[in-house]
């Protein structure tokens, strides 16, 4: 049975896996009870152009993946507060832009390969030491953020106004999480694929929020889904020959309807 | 318990108008308001009441004119824990959030500890103490969600009491709220201002329980109406022009 960790690759994919369980449900908690559950999905199309910089100029796609969504963060921030254009018009542009310049910058470099498929879909055959290396620094980074700002991210999910009048920066609270969630989707990319991203983030936590309980609760229960179900999809995908980031979001999904339908009754 | 100086001036409004787009929303308002005033804001809906609060809240800025708080210009006003701040309840409200009566009434301390700061034995202490006044503890580990509309407001009171504010703004508190709880909850802020001199500001469409609780008026209509003792408003011919004759109706039915 344990044969599985004579496999580096498994391992590797394994210690990625397990660091983007623990973060995503993280962040995922304060978009989704803010509505913006939809912004996880832009990020991860806005970083699979980021990844097609890095195939082209061969440089590291976790890194490019980061850049890029970092600066669309911001960028559709922006557009968001200009009023000019609605939040959700603001997504909608960047999904499909960063879409579209993907497909053609990727064109340019060598066409669509396996690697592409990889990281539509996520594979943990294909993740690198040196992005596992990335994804434990800037995963802990983020981890230590949300601690350090939990107060003020929890109270500006709350109730934004009264945060603002109790002395809290609202404005740098707002971008950080932005610019959190952006790292967050750059980093899940290699392991489970732009496609599928933002399900890791969004389901775990609505999932527990079923349960109803305190804030804190509902963390702690988002995070044991997450790391159950990317550990046993990671087996699962193994054991079966399965895609590992279609198996991992399916076992969410699997867990949320077993909960729902339980906790309906 | 501080002693109170009615003739102190705690927030001064200069001059004050704004406008959305072409829309003028307030013109020219001037405003002191003093150490232990309960000031009820009235007016009639889209007077601009809810603006002139956010403007001396600084969450919206005044196109002419000027707000000060303890002496300090709003925009660079850096004491907010002598601030409390009690929401429209029925609006904006996220009734599925999850979290419980203590967590919401610690948040009240967050912009208080700053960055790095945590919370001690007397953060605690003092927790237990405002939910104790608002008697609500043996709700605090209740989810928010599963409370009444009124409990949900005496836990937003907990919240605003809970850094010790000297002056308290209310925003349309009772909205949705049954006339029992709506009772129990202004003689709950009735012992606050008398007992513990907390200065109130208390934005409202109820002009029977306005001109009832508050010690001072202030009706707003685009322009300052009116600002003084509740009972000269009363005597005064300000309601009919204001609202025409169905709401004195309502007024002298109470």
């Amino acid at each position: 049975m344990l044969d599985i960790f004579n496999y580096s690759f498994i391992v590797r994919g394994l210690e990625a896996g397990i660091i983007i369980a623990i973060i995503a449900p993280l962040i995922g908690i304060f978009l989704v009870l803010r509505r913006y559950s939809l912004i996880a999905d832009t990020l991860a199309h806005v970083s699979l152009a980021g990844v097609a910089i890095g195939l082209l100029f061969k440089i590291n796609p976790v890194i490019t993946a980061i850049i890029a969504s970092v600066l669309s963060s911001f960028g559709i921030e922006r557009l968001r507060l200009s009023k000019k254009v609605y939040g959700e018009s603001a997504l909608a542009i960047f999904l499909s832009g960063s879409l579209a310049s993907a497909v053609v910058i990727l064109g340019l470099a060598h066409g669509f390969n396996v690697d592409l498929f990889s990281y539509l879909f996520g594979s943990i055959v294909t993740v690198k030491q040196s992005e596992v290396y990335t994804i434990a620094i800037v995963g802990l980074f983020v981890i230590a953020t949300v601690f350090i700002f939990y107060k003020q991210l929890i109270y500006v999910t709350f109730d934004e106004d009264a945060a603002k009048i109790s002395g809290i920066p609202t404005r740098f609270v707002n971008t950080l999480l932005i610019l959190l969630s952006s790292l967050t989707v750059a980093l899940a990319i290699p392991v489970i694929g732009v496609l599928l991203t933002s399900a890791l983030i969004v389901i775990p936590v609505v999932t527990a929020l079923q349960f109803k309980k305190s804030f804190k609760r509902t963390i702690i229960i988002a995070e044991i889904i997450s790391i159950f179900s990317v550990i046993a999809g990671i087996f699962l995908s193994y054991y079966f020959n399965l895609a590992t980031g279609g198996t991992i979001v399916l076992i969410n999904l699997v867990i949320f309807c077993l909960v729902y339908l339980f906790l309906g009754l | 318990m501080h002693k109170v100086d009615h003739t102190k001036n705690i927030i001064e409004v200069k001059n004050v108008s704004f406008s959305y787009g072409d829309q003028q929303v307030l013109k020219d308002i001037s405003l002191n308001i003093h150490q232990g005033d309960y000031l009820g804001i009235i007016g009639p809906n889209g007077g601009g009441k809810t603006t002139l609060l956010k403007i001396m809240l600084g969450l919206l800025k005044p196109s002419r004119g000027t707000v000060s708080m303890f002496g300090q210009d709003i925009c660079c006003f850096k004491h907010w824990s002598k601030i409390g701040y009690v929401p429209q309840n029925a609006v904006r409200f996220d009734t599925s959030f999850p979290a419980t009566v203590e967590e919401i009434v610690t948040m009240g301390l967050y912009g208080k500890k700053g960055l790095f700061g945590s919370l001690n034995n007397k953060d605690k202490d003092k927790i237990r103490e405002v939910l104790e006044q608002v008697e609500m503890t043996p709700f605090r580990k209740r989810l928010i969600g599963d409370l009444s509309g009124g409990q949900q407001q005496r836990v937003f009171i907990a919240r605003a009491l809970v850094s010790d504010p000297e002056v308290l703004f209310l925003d349309e508190p009772t909205v949705g709220v049954d006339v029992k709880t709506q009772e129990n909850f202004y003689a709950l802020l009735n012992l606050l201002n008398v007992k513990y001199n907390l200065t109130f500001i208390l934005v409202s469409h109820e002009l029977d329980i306005v001109v009832q609780e508050a010690t001072e008026v202030a009706c707003i209509n685009q322009t300052l109406v009116y600002h003084g003792a509740p009972k000269d408003f009363m005597k005064g011919d300000y309601l009919s022009k204001l609202y025409g004759k169905e709401l004195k109706f309502i007024v002298h039915d109470h």
